[in-house]
């Protein structure tokens, strides 16, 4: 800085309006200034600066040996690791690497899968994404992709069929979470109509669904799954339990689906409703083409953030029996081979769900963000 | 619907035009709503009705009037497996609902703490607190109970050489061992001077109101209440000679015996869930306070209003507004998530008469439909509760 | 419109996966292709996950039997998993045919569940288990221990019962399923783990140093383990029963998987010949046909072979026969004569 205001010449010596900019007075930039700023404010700031930096030191150093350093990736029991080194025991996760995620589909068929896990992003694109390219034509793609899913991962239409209980693992809570968010959609959005419709008994009738659901947790929905719902179905007939937990699932989240557009309807400025009845539309003609347009767009982060909800909750599958990604994990913890490696399995499964669920919350502050300029009211 | 066109062609014309009329209508609508849900309902009720006499089962009641026969660790009420199936319910509810206050209290405290320190211009903690809040928010809850509570089963000592705050509270892999008070019988004085002393607060923030009201005088309301609130009690305290003992855990042959024990299952359950939901009402919280404008801080100085007092009677009232609506379904889903507690066998409703007494009494639909209803109850009356407190702080809009 | 509806109705059935009128278990079964066995969520022995996802152990090998005996192929079950808690449920709501999952008999569970016993493929008793650092030579001498207990199981109310008659206290800590006992107990959460004696030696068999673990000599009660099956369906209540019967009937006629062929061409003694079909009509009076029995001793051996395999005392497990054992041995296991 020194260097600089040196060079510059006496003033007097520029034309008006040519004076190069000077460089701030010393103290007020550069790395010292900021830490002063952001670090060591006020005393009660240094504190705080004093025991961050301590608790990430402390917490870098001694995890950073024991998921790193002193990890062991290759062996072929608990005891075979500990032998090795001290740390982590990642040979665990290895070797049930294959089944945590496609659980117990069979071998020959896991193609399916990885077909249909790549063909869910060529779908997704167009609708996270307006700048997708041939997106109306993609669209189209993405309107049959939960058919093209269905066959993929169920079978029929010339597939072996795989029966459900093979299911397990990551697939599980991606069959889960995005077959109770698709079929979600459409009923939150007639809930949602439902609340806001002038008709008393449809008002009714919506809103005690939606209290209702979102009055008891969702482990209590899933049980009346697991024991009760047979009891209602006709004689003969029985859903298999996947199949009950996808319809609570579905029920669940199309509750929350319907509050979420609920806020995007009542968003909307009284004017956009009467002009639609003053073009002379019906009711659905409205909703249709002005106002679930326009409460749609302004639903979709919370769509997404209620979708992030969901993808977390489907891990409660385990406690009925369904063996997700972390009932998986955790059921490998029986094996004696394994047993008492519960840190390296939870923590797997914790950061698989981290990296998941932060991409998503990510993508829905991108939305907001985005939308957020054009809306603004 | 197409019975209506159907008929109408022939017999009545009126019924078109019933269809329309757009009042007649709607009310056709929902009448045709009403039909399809009432036999929609009655035709699974009667699916129920003949599955369960096929296997010979009966709906009733009378079961939770038995022996319920096993016993529970945790209780707050008198409880033995000769108590019955109702009382094991009863101790459920209790458990669920001190889980779920513990858990708001603490999940507020920490939430607001974490918002707070979000706020702040120091970049090491800010980032720290941004990481921590990420992380713990993009994980399932559950994960959360099973690893907290394998942190404290596995890491914690054993009791034998639990670790030791000067003999007084204990922590191990079986809990945290507080002392137990002994009341003397002196103590109902205290009791009775602590409510008083509630009292006396509330009239004494009335007075202070009015005075303020009416001659602008701001009397110290809060150091009045604390007087009111904790120094009557412990004048007392101290006047009729102190009849409340605290008595510790000692060892025993395997576990520590007496004191007040919070067991691995609850700290394990209240530790998720309040870091869980901290996390969420974090961020509410930096929310409603960012969503106040810069220019409500400057009019308060402007008008002489010290920095303190500013943020006391002008920004938390505003933020708060902001704050309560997400803050009540943070403190419904806290509640709700407390049903998890089943991963770790603590024994709340749905551990109680939603599980063991479920099974033992192979009693499914009577049970899952007290779980339902109580769980509804509980939510009811948590958003009752929070509505009440949102209508009194809402704008009142001339 | 219409178009739509009944499409999403033909969905909606496709995924439903079996629907039609019950007739019987045995029909539905034979028209499903596949049994549903409902057995435990993994007990080594008894029923547990290789790490190729196969079910195999005691309780299961019995499942791959029943499927063998009712559609020919011991690899045509679909198993349920449950914990102690969901497991008369998923009988009951008909998630499941049968129940193998080392379940005790009881007189409540029989006429108050709705069950249909069948009769008893392990005599246990629930015992207790402590590391030997604790010092404790009885089960009276538990007086204030934390007890892991297995929640919707007859060993919790067993424990409730024997810890009041002898008037000492205990914590009970309620876990679901043996893994999370095991877990619990390693890690000291608790001192004491309780439930059947065959499942503690099963488990202390999976301990790095089982040594260091023992089971004390209380046996607090009689666990007589047998399948179930819902209540209400005799015929299908038959099938499961002889299947049970004719494994300990082919241990005392000396029929194993290896020569079970070989006999099942004909042979000298006529009780053999009825048990396998060469005599007699028994598999179609059962609603199977005459080859059932052969198909189950080939697929699971016989009541000793399949015990041997997965928890005799050459396995980990190490469990003697006791009161196992054949009747001619000294043991409870007398089968009915197949005639």
């Amino acid at each position: 800085m020194s260097t600089a205001t040196d060079t510059v010449p006496a003033s007097g010596a520029y034309e008006p309006g040519s004076h190069p900019d000077l460089a701030p007075p010393p103290g007020t930039t550069g790395p010292i200034r900021w830490m002063k700023d952001n670090l060591f404010s006020s005393p009660l700031s240094t504190v705080l600066t004093l025991i961050s930096v301590y608790i990430v030191y402390t917490v870098v150093t001694s995890a950073g040996s024991w998921l790193v350093l002193d990890a062991v990736i290759s062996a072929d029991s608990r005891e075979a690791c500990q032998a090795i080194d001290s740390g982590a025991c990642w040979a665990v996760i290895v070797s049930r690497f294959n089944l945590s995620i496609y659980g117990f589909y069979p071998d020959a068929e896991r193609w399916r899968l990885n077909l249909a896990f790549i063909l869910l992003f060529v779908a997704l694109g167009p609708i996270l994404f307006d700048n997708f390219p041939a997106r109306k034509h993609m669209m189209k793609f993405s309107m049959a992709y939960p058919v093209i899913a269905y066959f993929l991962v169920v079978g029929g239409m010339g597939l072996e069929p795989v029966s459900t209980h093979l299911f397990g693992g990551v697939m599980l809570t991606l069959v889960i979470g995005l077959t109770g968010i698709t079929c979600s959609l459409p009923i939150g959005i007639l809930l949602a109509l439902g609340r806001y419709s002038k008709l008393p008994v449809m008002r009714m009738v919506c809103t005690m669904f939606i209290e209702f659901i979102r009055g008891v947790p969702l482990i209590a929905l899933l049980f009346v799954a697991s024991v009760m719902l047979n009891y209602f179905l006709p004689p003969g007939v029985e859903f298999d339990l996947l199949f009950r937990v996808l319809i609570m699932v579905t029920f669940f989240a199309s509750a929350y689906m319907a509050e979420v557009i609920r806020g995007g309807l009542q968003s909307m400025p009284k004017g956009q409703f009467e002009a639609a009845d003053a073009m002379g539309l019906t009711y659905w003609q409205a909703m249709r083409l002005i106002i679930l347009p326009q409460a749609l767009k302004v639903s979709i982060p919370g769509i997404v953030n209620t979708f992030i909800g969901l993808y977390k909750d489907t891990t409660l599958v385990l406690i009925i029996g369904l063996l997700d990604v972390l009932g998986i994990m955790r059921s490998s913890l029986a094996d004696p081979k394994w047993n008492g490696l519960a840190h390296e399995v939870y923590l797997y499964t914790a950061i698989f769900f981290f990296i998941s669920c932060f991409a998503m919350s990510r993508y829905s502050l991108y939305l907001e963000r985005k939308l957020h300029t054009g809306h603004k009211r | 619907m197409s019975t209506a066109t159907v008929s109408s062609t022939d017999q009545g014309f009126s019924l078109l035009r019933l269809w329309r009329n757009k009042e007649s209508r709607s009310v056709i609508i929902q009448i045709i709503t009403v039909a399809v849900l009432f036999a929609f309902f009655a035709f699974l009720i009667s699916n129920a009705a003949t599955n369960l006499e096929r296997i010979g089962k009966n709906y009733n009641f009378a079961f939770l009037w038995e022996a319920s026969n096993y016993d529970i660790s945790q209780t707050m009420i008198a409880y033995t497996s000769q108590s019955s199936n109702f009382q094991a319910m009863i101790v459920g509810i209790l458990n669920t609902l001190m889980v779920a206050i513990f858990g708001i209290i603490t999940a507020t405290l920490l939430g607001f703490f974490m918002g707070v320190v979000r706020l702040s211009n120091n970049f090491v903690a800010n980032r720290m607190v941004y990481c921590v809040i990420e992380f713990i928010r993009n994980v399932p809850v559950l994960l959360h109970i099973v690893l907290i509570y394998g942190i404290v089963v596995n890491v914690l000592p054993h009791p034998k050489a639990a670790m030791n705050l000067a003999d007084t509270f204990f922590l191990s892999n079986r809990g945290l061992y507080f002392p137990a008070p002994e009341f003397g019988d002196a103590f109902i004085f205290v009791t009775i001077s602590f409510v008083a002393g509630i009292i006396g607060a509330f009239l004494f923030a009335r007075h202070a109101h009015k005075v303020q009201d009416d001659t602008g005088k701001a009397l110290p309301v809060f150091w009045a209440s604390l007087g009111f609130i904790i120094g009557l009690p412990v004048v007392v305290y101290f006047i009729s000679g102190m009849p409340l003992e605290w008595i510790p855990a000692t060892q025993g042959k395997f576990n520590l015996k007496g004191g007040m024990p919070l067991k691995p299952e609850f700290l394990a359950l209240w530790l998720a869930l309040s870091v869980y939901t901290a996390c969420f009402i974090a961020e509410i919280v930096r929310a409603g306070i960012v969503a106040i404008d810069y220019g409500q801080t400057e009019a308060a100085h402007a008008l002489g209003i010290s920095s303190g007092r500013s943020t006391q009677l002008v920004i938390i009232p505003q933020a708060l507004r902001v704050i309560i609506p997400p803050l009540t379904s943070q403190y419904l889903n806290l509640t709700k998530n407390s049903s998890l507690a089943i991963a770790v066998g603590y024994m709340d409703i749905m551990g109680t008469i939603g599980g063991v007494s479920l099974n033992q009494t192979g009693r499914e639909m009577e049970c899952m439909t007290i779980v339902l209803v109580l769980y509804l109850a509980m939510s009811l009356m948590i958003s009752a509760f929070m509505n009440w407190y949102n209508s009194r702080i809402k704008l009142v809009e001339r | 419109m219409i178009k739509t509806i009944s499409g999403i109705a033909a969905f909606a059935a496709a995924a439903i996966v079996s629907a039609g009128v019950s007739a019987g278990t045995l029909d539905d079964v034979k028209a499903r292709g596949e049994l549903n066995c409902i057995v435990t969520t993994g007990l080594t022995g008894f029923a547990f996950t290789d790490e190729n996802g196969r079910w195999d152990g005691f309780d299961a090998s019995y499942c791959r039997g029943l499927a063998a005996a009712v559609l020919g192929s011991g690899e045509k079950v679909k198993f349920v998993p449950t914990t102690g808690k969901t497991r008369f449920t998923a009988l009951n709501s008909g998630e499941g045919d049968a129940l193998f999952r080392n379940t005790t008999i009881t007189m409540s569970r029989d006429v108050d569940l709705k069950l249909t016993f069948l009769g008893v493929n392990y005599y246990d008793g629930q015992g207790f288990m402590v590391p030997n650092s604790l010092g404790v030579s009885s089960a009276k001498e538990l007086d204030g221990a934390s007890v892991c207990i297995q929640t919707g199981t007859t060993t919790e109310l067993n424990l409730a019962d024997f810890f009041r008659a002898n008037g000492i206290s205990y914590e009970p800590v309620a876990i679901e399923t043996n893994e999370e006992g095991q877990t619990n107990y390693l890690a000291g959460r608790c001192d004491v783990y309780t439930t059947d004696a065959s499942g503690l030696a099963a488990t202390r068999a999976t301990f790095d140093d089982p040594g260091a673990h023992t089971v004390l000599p209380e046996i607090i009660s009689k666990e007589p383990l047998g399948p179930a099956v819902r209540q209400g369906d005799d015929q299908w209540a038959d099938v499961v029963r002889w299947v049970l019967n004719v494994v300990v009937a082919a241990e005392e006629l000396g029929i194993t998987q290896a020569n079970v062929d070989k006999l099942a061409k004909g042979t000298d003694n006529p009780s053999i010949n009825r048990v396998l079909g060469t005599e007699g009509n028994f598999g179609e009076l059962l609603g199977l046909d005459k080859d059932w029995a052969v198909r189950v001793i080939k697929t699971m051996g016989n009541y000793g072979e399949n015990f041997d395999r997965n928890i005799g005392p050459s396995t980990a497990i190490a469990l003697q026969r006791g009161l196992n054992a054949q009747w001619t041995d000294g043991g409870l296991m007398y089968s009915p004569p197949v005639r």
